[in-house]
């Protein structure tokens, strides 16, 4: 345990160093994520003009989702993002050889061999509306702390998603274009689950792209309006897909030929 | 006098011919790209559900048939270019493509053009399941709204093609061009439409927006397949404004760029 967490404070260094060279785009990242910010802002209050509302949650309750949302997917633009360009490589070059021979767990190496800012500021301006929602609605401090505990359901869950897509390097190199699709399914997160219509919409967004796990189920529990089955769901949704993630890792490395063959 | 065009011509023709060859061969990956920009779908239901409820511009169905035309309009006027093209001038491909008595750009817009081919069955098909899961909001527009906005919609075309095309030209002088397309494609979210139609927005954001070029590209569009009323002419010199004033910076970066890249000289 000691020696993967020196493994991975050297990882986060070296990466942070190289792209601290590019000080301009990360000038250029902020303002992105500001417009962002501002932009979510403004398109959840349209909803609240002339007695409308989002299934039933009230703006304040709505923006905590929108924050959870927003820091869930700076965190992925952070930890997940940078390194899938790196499997891609290693799976087409053949030099993913040399990340298997190594006595560290492959999945933790090319899970977290690289990080990026860029996304630090979308993390900051999430936690910024969940702040900013709390003290609107006068949330106690406990919790917000016990929203910790789902969140980090959702973040394994959301790591789990990826590297099972990302898994798929090994047979398709255009991976990218995989991960973009969960991304773009994603963004349902930002709305709490009840907003969207029942039936087909809310089946694919709960059990198949959880986004009402990743997102609704965390603001709830700081809302302290969270029923337990939303809760077993989302504990039993993390574990699987994580388990399943590493199960689908060593399938996918079954097929892996190196180069040349 | 008149080999010229036809001889440009003959080029053009060859050029697309091969591109959609390629194309053909990537269409998997075509494919994904239609199903990463489901954004307009999943707004699609969550305005219309939640104009069930509340007073808004639009009816729930209007907002239905509103978001099938995003998610249909954004398919023909996504650009890509500056991605491609600043993975070319960064790992120094470009000087392959400069050996040739051909301008790249001429194979990018090839690429974009005959990329829509490929991309058509599958947009077609997700129309289709949208109005599978929302029998009501189905309608058909009439043909000569198909006409007029298939008119301005290849002019919002050509234009966000010049438009990125340009910012592309910053891959000269930096390895990561493609983040001031980021911070321009987060303004052109909120701005054009893609997110609400312009009605739902407050007079003051709405009358700030209609001063860019964004709701030119996504909102008016939208509004000819809906049938409802859009000043085309207005909308038609807009577009033509931006990419005529986009080409012709364009060309000037390109001339610097290139002095500058061959100053780099591998």
């Amino acid at each position: 345990m000691r020696r993967y967490l020196r493994v991975l404070s050297s990882f986060w260094r070296t990466s942070l160093l190289s792209e601290l060279e590019y000080r301009l785009n990360f000038l250029l990242a902020v303002l992105s994520s500001l417009g962002h910010a501002v932009g979510n802002f403004f398109g959840l209050s349209l909803f609240y003009h002339g007695q409308g509302s989002l299934g039933g949650w009230p703006f304040f309750q709505a923006l905590l989702v929108m924050g959870v949302f927003t820091t869930l997917s700076g965190l992925s633009r952070v930890l997940l993002t940078p390194n899938l360009q790196r499997i891609v490589e290693h799976a087409r070059t053949g030099t993913l050889d040399f990340v298997l021979i190594k006595p560290i767990d492959s999945q933790f190496w090319l899970s977290t061999r690289r990080i990026s800012p860029w996304g630090i500021p979308d993390v900051v301006f999430g936690l910024s509306m969940i702040g900013y929602a709390a003290h609107r609605l006068s949330l106690p401090a406990t919790s917000l702390l016990w929203a910790l505990v789902p969140l980090s359901w959702s973040c394994v869950i959301q790591y789990s998603l990826w590297f099972t897509l990302a898994s798929i390097a090994i047979w398709y190199v255009k991976v990218h274009n995989v991960t973009e699709v969960l991304n773009g399914l994603l963004a349902a997160g930002r709305y709490p689950i009840d907003a969207l219509p029942p039936g087909a919409y809310r089946f694919v967004f709960t059990f198949i792209v959880p986004v009402a796990l990743l997102t609704t189920v965390p603001a709830r529990v700081a809302l302290a309006q969270a029923t337990p089955g939303w809760l077993a769901l989302a504990a039993a949704f993390a574990l699987g897909a994580f388990l399943f993630s590493r199960a689908f890792w060593r399938f996918a490395l079954r097929y892996y030929t190196s180069a040349s063959s | 006098m008149s080999t010229l065009p036809k001889r440009a011509l003959g080029k053009w023709r060859a050029l697309c011919a091969v591109s959609l060859a390629n194309m053909l061969e990537y269409r998997a990956e075509i494919y994904l790209w239609v199903l990463a920009s489901v954004l307009p779908l999943i707004l699609l239901g969550v305005w219309s559900r939640a104009a069930q409820s509340g007073a808004f511009a639009l009816s729930s169905v209007e907002f239905i048939r509103y978001f099938i035309c995003v998610f249909v309009v954004r398919q023909f006027t996504f650009i890509w270019v500056i991605w491609e093209f600043e993975e070319l001038v960064v790992s120094g491909n470009l000087s392959h493509q400069l050996l040739q008595p051909l301008n790249p750009v001429w194979r990018f817009l090839a690429g974009h053009l005959t990329e829509r081919v490929v991309r058509l069955p599958l947009v077609a098909g997700v129309v289709g399941l949208c109005f599978a899961l929302y029998p009501a909001a189905f309608w058909l527009p009439r043909p000569m709204d198909v006409l007029r906005a298939t008119a301005l919609l290849g002019l919002a075309f050509i234009a966000r093609f010049w438009l990125q095309y340009m910012m592309s030209m910053l891959a000269f002088w930096s390895e990561r061009a493609a983040a001031i397309e980021e911070l321009w494609f987060t303004v052109h979210l909120f701005l054009s439409g893609m997110i609400a139609p312009l009605d739902v927005y407050p007079e003051s954001v709405r009358r700030f927006a209609e001063l860019t070029p964004f709701p030119y590209l996504i909102y008016h569009p939208v509004n000819l397949l809906l049938g409802r009323e859009v000043n085309l002419q207005r909308a038609l010199l807009v577009l033509a404004a931006w990419g005529a004033l986009a080409f012709l910076v364009q060309r000037r970066l390109w001339k610097r760029g290139l002095e500058r890249y061959s100053a780099m000289g591998s």
